[in-house]
């Protein structure tokens, strides 16, 4: 292998001197594929390509049957062939979630991402940080979200024109160019019924005529001459809980990981600044570009011109140590019987530290052990599906009634000669608690700078489960 | 072309065919419509699309090109419609021309001779006014792959690199590497690019022209020295994808720069020995690196105390806020880089940054996990507080779950095992049995490196023989087997109890290893040794490969320990091997009997070969799988593949010894004046905003009041013209020398206040602090009309800012008001009205003055609170007969004061104010306006600001605070050749910041 690569090495400087012939250049070039080494003749530039340092070349997006339905090229052009790798990792994988997300090939390399069960798989072919694609291909997929309104197969089909254009402004020659959404917009107009109704009428078009002035601006996240009538900014503070409980009912771990939605219309060059009753509670934040780090350091204080319209302010987190309160507790019992191929199974779900508050849109979901055939069971409250196929056992309870608490029993039947399941199935609960930050987190005030003008300013609290698992 | 076209699918075509044996119908399906699409079914459509093409409705030509890229984007051939394509590249509607843009970068390669017909449209374009569209044909011509157009690519991109747009510059960066691409032969003349792009100061171009750095010339390292400094302070308004470039090149930058920071303490460490990992196997290892440790123990002796260069310091503190990035990217970047920079006691912060990625996107964490992994090996106390957050969720994907494993694994010490078993119990349990397999392995590791809980672990493993998963079972005996090797005279028993297993457990790698170890402690199990031989020997033929070899090694080792008892079994089971299909077995059976078997005709070796064969075995070290791999780059794709990628930049070791510093200082220092400059400093200490002022004011003055004669003579002819300047001259000077004295008396507290108003501005801003007052002597005033004496009706009225404080409120800006009465009769209660403002503003109104007789004048102060702003005040000025509408606006430049800053303050407040907060504008300075002098004359003329102590001749810096809010202001007036000019303002109030540079550049420039 030495050998032949040093032989290549030789050619290729050999024949970097030739002169023109036929219009191109030839030289060797040693391929290290599964099969061992082979010498083919590219043209010459080909060559220089593959050895230049590069970023994204291509992107494929794969729909859940496996086929290719868009391809956008920055480079030369990559054959789809390529993707027959990613197939068979594909294939090989349970659950498309299992594909890796960085996969070598002889020649390239693909790191895809898996959103909304579309695969997006970029190709590169030298080195790159892997974070930076799978962030930018996340980017994409959000930017095709905020569109569309959704990231799926038939709505990128019904707009390839667009899908196509922003994937044309997004990157050049492989490195992003504009990812903001609000420079986006300037040149490329999402859809709208309206819109096309008045294009096919007028023969409009969806592209910006005016040239986007944020691109060039210190603040590529606002656009300028924004207005509207009525001035609003509202917040909503997420938070999540992230939780591990133990079969009796003890914590694991727990943590709050909270996010400040915002939706602002405001006109002109707002400089907005949000603070905190008790900042010091939160123990690691992140955030959008626009808020200035330096007053968060010295005041604590969100300190920012935002973009127009939706973005996420910040995200934060809430660390265990500050003892996270769980709104519920479940009573479990689920049990497999040696005879009889059937299981038993009961499970209540109960109030435990709620604030005083209700707890709605509670659901249990569990992912039985393949060789659950049905389940047959009674709920006290709510209704029960049990997918068959990917025997997953979903339990919708709605609102929590403390004075009567939900209820979920019965029999499960097990298919007959095979042995009893070991693995005891986990419950994923999921739940939303309203009016209320579980860490108790407080907006204290939003001070609007370099405009005058009225504004409605509104801050909600939400309360949800996030990764909340109950194991059995 | 066509030959290369044609070998690239005879390349792919392999990988086609291996695929379709293997799997799916869809993608037959799918190169059958392919197929199709290409061969019959366009052909009608195209001349379809041709004839719409051609028309001249751009609706129609839109409709056919949108059709076209849809085409496109599905992977189907239109290179056919190129002829009919390029014509409308230059077509009005923008749309159209945007989708022939898209297709001729799709389809210019292929048919480089028609491509080349729209060049000349793009090179029109480079010279539009516009600065988009000059960008958006420069993007649009650096991408059409067509050799011929080389030179053109290459003067479009010079051309571009010096556009007065930064958005122009910075697709010219954008460009660098394409071209190199295109034609690696330019690369001498693109660096030459790179590097005047590098010196560019906007935020826009600095992660482009990084990024063409690093793919143009990575290794000219030396054309970021004089960059250094800049690049780290714009950092952190960089757009995210251009900092995780700048952020990785820094990186390795820092490492052939600067010294290790670590390099003392690494030898502590490990001389604490309790941080150096588990594996206890390496003693021959250990015995290096106490000669090691040695070797450096005198080497330290001899090296002097380490210090962290300062620019080593600015690059860890200017990354470490992008810790807070929403970009995953930017997050792991900084990580990297204070994982391979900073000094250890510092690399904890990334710790919790990296556990926030965690919850993102499985692609994300799957990264992360990776790179965690590697760091936990190194450095596994900064992992160790957030150990539950590796916890693993059933509904983690397989690929995460085992990462996290590894991280617990690796985190895993003395004081924590006991949880991290519990944990490990109950992963035992899941349903992915791939992952149990794993969490095994992972026990077996624990079980390792932590003596204590050695027999714990092992008896939980021995439990799960009895597991019903034959996959659990069989990855328990693999991992026992490696166990038992430490200490098998203790564990005869299990060993028994496996060779029971031998009857029921089929999986081919658990077999051998039982074999294995039956063989290997044959004297610890006599009896059953033999027995298993038998049934063995009976199953020989069944059994795969691995357990083959496996039953020869035990018929050997069992032949030389207890031959009585063995030695026709053996001969029977190397018979069946010898006529076996695989020739490793019968290599191995021909080789083992030889060795043992005595024949005539046997060797030497064969006196030995109970030694060969017995000999005591090393126990195997079961270690992480990212060990090591830190000598990759952290983040990037040849680490995470721990192979080299294409195009990997090695991150070099650190130097023995610091290269010189000097490198990176951008001002060429011209000492002797720099060192006089620095005792005037450092005299100033006591007196530091005096001696400035006094020298800089003292010509400005008198040049100022010149101006406000000849001023009021133009404006009013009369008589008095000459008296009123007069007086208000001698009264300023007499104030100005009050605030002088008070001055003096306030000197010493003054330093401390400025410290006071720099910690908490908003203390400032509440209270009245004395200091600020005091410390602006004004340099000029300039007279403003406010009633005309013919529109007063003989009263005049004029005004102008006196940049005193105004004593009843701080916040306020002091009016001075001149009144002249040049009617011939007195006027009377002179006083303000309905005062008509903005929002937020306030005014204190001038007490009434009761009686101006006729001819004469007076002065009146009012303060007016303008909120920041220039907004007009306006209100009525009354007599006792008639009322005037008056409004007062005020420049810019009076709505700050001045405050006194060091150098450095200054440059740690500028550097705090950078990116959107900074303005800059080039400039040619008047040419009267070309000494120190006269800059400072002007600036502080047209600004209230206090000049501020500076290091170079070139430069002229000014502070002062507005007045309302007390935001700092920050001005600097850089002098260049010719009478070129930077002028620089940074001021958090952005909209003050761009009047003032207007306001400036207009004193400046005439």
């Amino acid at each position: 292998m030495l050998y032949i690569k040093t032989v290549g090495a030789i050619f290729f400087r050999f024949t970097y001197g030739l002169t023109l012939y036929d219009g191109i250049y030839f030289c060797l070039r040693v391929h290290r594929s599964a099969g061992g080494s082979s010498v083919a003749l590219l043209p010459f530039w080909r060559q220089c390509w593959q050895s230049a340092a590069e970023m994204i070349h291509s992107l494929f997006l794969i729909n859940p049957t496996g086929d290719v339905f868009l391809e956008k090229h920055w480079k030369s052009v990559i054959s789809r062939s390529v993707c027959d790798y990613f197939f068979e990792a594909r294939e090989k994988a349970v659950t498309p979630e299992n594909v890796a997300p960085v996969l070598q090939t002889p020649h390239h390399y693909l790191i895809s991402i898996y959103r909304g069960k579309l695969f997006f798989l970029s190709v590169v072919q030298t080195e790159v940080s892997p974070l930076f694609v799978i962030e930018f291909l996340h980017r994409v997929a959000d930017t095709f979200q905020d569109y569309f309104g959704e990231c799926s197969e038939t709505i990128i089909n019904d707009n390839m024109v667009v899908v196509y254009e922003l994937l044309e402004e997004m990157l050049d020659n492989g490195f992003p160019l504009a990812t903001e959404s609000s420079v986006l917009k300037e040149l490329i107009k999402p859809p709208n019924i309206l819109r096309s109704v008045v294009n096919t009428l007028t023969g409009g078009s969806n592209v910006g005529s005016s040239l986007p002035t944020s691109h060039l601006s210190t603040i590529p996240w606002r656009r300028n001459g924004v207005k509207y009538t009525h001035n609003e900014a509202y917040f909503d503070v997420i938070e999540e809980i992230d939780a591990i409980v133990d079969k009796s009912g003890m914590t694991v771990f727990a943590e709050i990981q909270g996010v400040v939605e915002a939706c602002v219309r405001l006109s002109g060059m707002p400089d907005l600044t949000l603070s905190f009753v008790n900042p010091r509670l939160l123990d690691d934040v992140s955030f959008h570009p626009c808020v200035r780090f330096k007053r968060w350091e010295s005041e604590r204080v969100l300190s920012f011109i935002p973009p127009d319209g939706n973005f996420t302010l910040m995200t934060y987190h809430v660390s265990s140590q500050n003892l996270v309160s769980i709104p519920v507790y479940v009573k479990q019992n689920i049990s497999f019987f040696d005879s009889g191929s059937s299981g038993r199974m009961d499970i209540t779900v109960g109030p435990k530290q709620t604030m005083g508050k209700t707890v709605e849109g509670l659901s249990v979901t569990i992912h039985m052990p393949k060789s659950v055939l049905t389940v047959d069971l009674t709920a006290t409250q709510g209704n029960y599906t049990y997918d068959l196929t990917a025997k997953v056992l979903v339990w919708d309870i709605g609102k929590l009634n403390p004075q009567k608490l939900p209820t979920l029993q019965g029999s499960l039947s097990i298919q007959a000669g095979v042995p009893k399941p070991v693995e005891n199935p986990s419950l994923n609960i999921d739940l939303k608690i309203e009016q209320l930050a579980i860490s108790g987190i407080k907006v204290s005030r939003l001070d609007l700078f370099g405009e005058k003008y009225k504004t409605f300013k509104g801050v909600k609290y939400v309360t949800k489960a996030g990764n909340f698992q109950v194991r059995t | 072309m066509l030959k290369g076209r044609v070998l690239e699918q005879s390349n792919a075509l392999p990988f086609t065919f291996t695929f379709l044996s293997e799997t799916s119908v869809h993608f037959r399906v799918m190169v059958d419509t392919d197929v199709h699409a290409c061969l019959c079914g366009p052909l009608p459509l195209h001349d379809d699309l041709k004839e719409m093409l051609d028309s001249n409705k751009d609706a129609l030509k839109l409709e056919a090109m949108k059709r076209i890229v849809a085409m496109i984007a599905r992977g189907k051939n239109a290179s056919d419609l190129f002829p009919a394509v390029v014509k409308n590249v230059a077509c009005k509607n923008i749309e159209v021309k945007k989708l022939v843009y898209v297709y001729l970068v799709r389809y210019a390669e292929e048919q480089q001779d028609l491509a080349l017909l729209s060049i000349s449209t793009f090179q029109r374009g480079l010279k539009d006014p516009n600065q988009l569209i000059r960008a958006s044909a420069l993007r649009v011509l650096s991408s059409i792959r067509v050799t011929i157009i080389v030179p053109i690519m290459m003067l479009a991109i010079k051309e571009a690199a010096s556009d007065m747009s930064p958005y122009v510059r910075k697709t010219a960066a954008h460009a660098i590497p394409k071209l190199y691409s295109l034609d690696p032969e330019q690369k001498d003349q693109l660096i030459e690019v790179i590097e005047k792009l590098l010196a560019d100061k906007t935020t826009l171009v600095a992660g482009s022209v990084v990024m063409a750095f690093e793919e143009v010339c990575p290794e000219r390292i030396d054309l970021i020295h004089k960059n250094y400094r800049k690049l780290c302070n714009l950092l952190i308004d960089v757009e995210e994808w251009g900092q995780v470039v700048i952020i990785n090149m820094l990186t390795r930058y820092a490492r052939t720069q600067f010294l290790n920071p670590n390099i003392n303490e690494s030898l502590l460490e490990e001389g604490g020995g309790g941080d150096k990992t588990f594996y206890c196997s390496d003693e021959d290892e250990d015995e290096d690196e106490e000669k090691e440790k040695q070797a450096e123990v005198s080497a330290l002796a001899k090296r002097k105390p380490y210090v962290m260069d300062p620019d080593h310091r600015l690059l860890l503190r200017n990354t470490k806020p992008l810790l807070q990035s929403r970009n995953a990217a930017v997050v792991m970047a900084v990580a990297q880089l204070y994982f391979h920079l900073a000094p250890k006691a510092e690399v904890g912060v990334i710790a919790k940054a990296l556990v926030r990625l965690l919850r993102s996107h499985s692609e994300v964490q799957f990264v992360v996990l990776q790179n965690v992994a590697t760091m936990t090996i190194k450095r596994r106390g900064m992992f160790e507080p957030y150990l539950k957050s590796f916890y693993i969720r059933s509904t983690d994907p397989t690929q995460i779950k085992i990462l996290k494993l590894e991280v617990l694994t690796n985190l895993a010490n003395e004081t924590n095992i006991s949880t991290i078993l519990r944990e490990f119990q109950t992963y035992i349990k899941s349903m992915d049995k791939d992952f149990v397999a794993a969490t095994i392995q992972a026990i077996g590791r624990c079980a390792t490196n932590i003596g204590e809980v050695r027999d714990t672990c092992l008896n939980g493993l021995v439990q799960l023989l009895s597991n019903r998963d034959e996959l659990v079972v069989a990855e328990s005996v693999v991992v026992i087997k490696k166990l038992l090797q430490m200490q098998p005279e203790k564990h005869s028993d299990i060993i028994k109890h496996m060779a029971k297993l031998t009857d029921n457990i089929q999986v081919p790698m658990a077999r051998a290893s039982i074999l294995w170890l039956i063989g290997e402690y044959c004297e610890h199990v006599p009896k059953i040794a033999p027995d298993v031989l038998r049934k063995m020997a009976k199953s020989f033929t069944n059994e795969e490969d691995i357990v083959k070899l496996q039953i020869i090694n035990l018929a050997a080792k069992l032949y030389l320990t207890n031959s009585k008892q063995t030695k026709l079994l053996t001969q029977y089971v190397l018979n069946l091997a010898k006529y076996d299909q695989n020739y490793d077995i019968r290599d191995r059976a021909r080789f083992i009997r030889q060795l043992i078997v005595p024949t005539e005709k046997s060797g030497a070796l064969s006196k030995y070969a109970k030694k060969l064969f017995l000999a005591l075995k090393p126990a195997p070290v079961l270690e992480s799988p990212f060990k090591d791999r830190d000598h990759f780059q952290l983040g990037s794709l040849s680490h995470l593949l721990n192979a080299k990628a294409g195009g990997y930049q090695e991150l070099p070791d650190w130097p023995e010894s610091a290269p010189d510093p000097s490198v990176r200082n951008v001002e060429v220092p011209e000492w002797t004046k720099c060192s006089s400059r620095e005792k005037r400093k450092e005299k100033k200490v006591e007196k530091p905003f005096y001696s400035d002022s006094e020298g800089e004011s003292g010509p400005t003055e008198s040049a100022d009041s010149g101006e406000f004669d000849d001023g009021s003579e133009s404006v009013s002819v009369s008589v008095e013209s000459g008296s009123p300047s007069d007086s208000e001259e001698s009264e300023e000077s007499s104030e100005s020398d009050e605030d002088e004295e008070e001055e003096e008396k306030e000197k010493k507290k003054k330093k401390k206040e400025i410290k006071q108003m720099q910690a908490s501005e908003s203390r400032a801003r509440s209270k009245p602090d004395v200091s600020f007052q005091t410390i602006a002597p004004s340099s000029a005033l300039k007279n403003y009309e406010l009633l005309h004496r013919i529109t007063g009706e003989g009263l005049s009225v004029e005004y102008c800012f006196s940049r005193q404080a105004f004593s009843p409120d701080a916040n306020m800006v002091a009016v001075q008001m001149h009144f002249t009465n040049n009617a011939t009769s007195d006027t009377k209660n002179l006083h303000i009205e309905d005062v008509k403002l903005q929002s937020g503003m306030r005014v204190k109104e001038f007490a009434e003055i009761e009686l101006l007789p006729a001819g004469e004048a007076t002065t009146a102060v009012m303060g007016v609170d303008f909120c920041d702003s220039t907004q007009a005040a306006n209100f009525q000025l009354c007599t006792h007969t008639r009322k005037f509408f008056v409004s007062i606006q005020p420049p810019v430049g009076e709505l700050m004061r001045p405050v006194f800053l060091t150098e450095n303050e200054f440059k740690k407040e500028q550097s705090q104010l950078m990116g959107m907060n900074e303005i800059s504008e080039n400039l040619t300075l008047d040419a009267k306006c070309r000494n120190e002098h006269a800059i400072v004359q002007r600036v502080t003329t047209a600004a209230n600001l206090s000049r501020v102590p500076c290091g170079s001749d070139k430069e002229c810096r000014f502070a002062g605070k507005t007045v309302t809010s007390g935001s700092l202001v920050l001005a600097t007036v850089a002098t260049k050749d010719e009478g070129a000019a930077q002028l620089t303002v940074n001021c958090e109030k952005m909209v003050i910041g761009t009047m003032l540079v207007k306001d400036l550049l207009l004193a400046l420039t005439q």
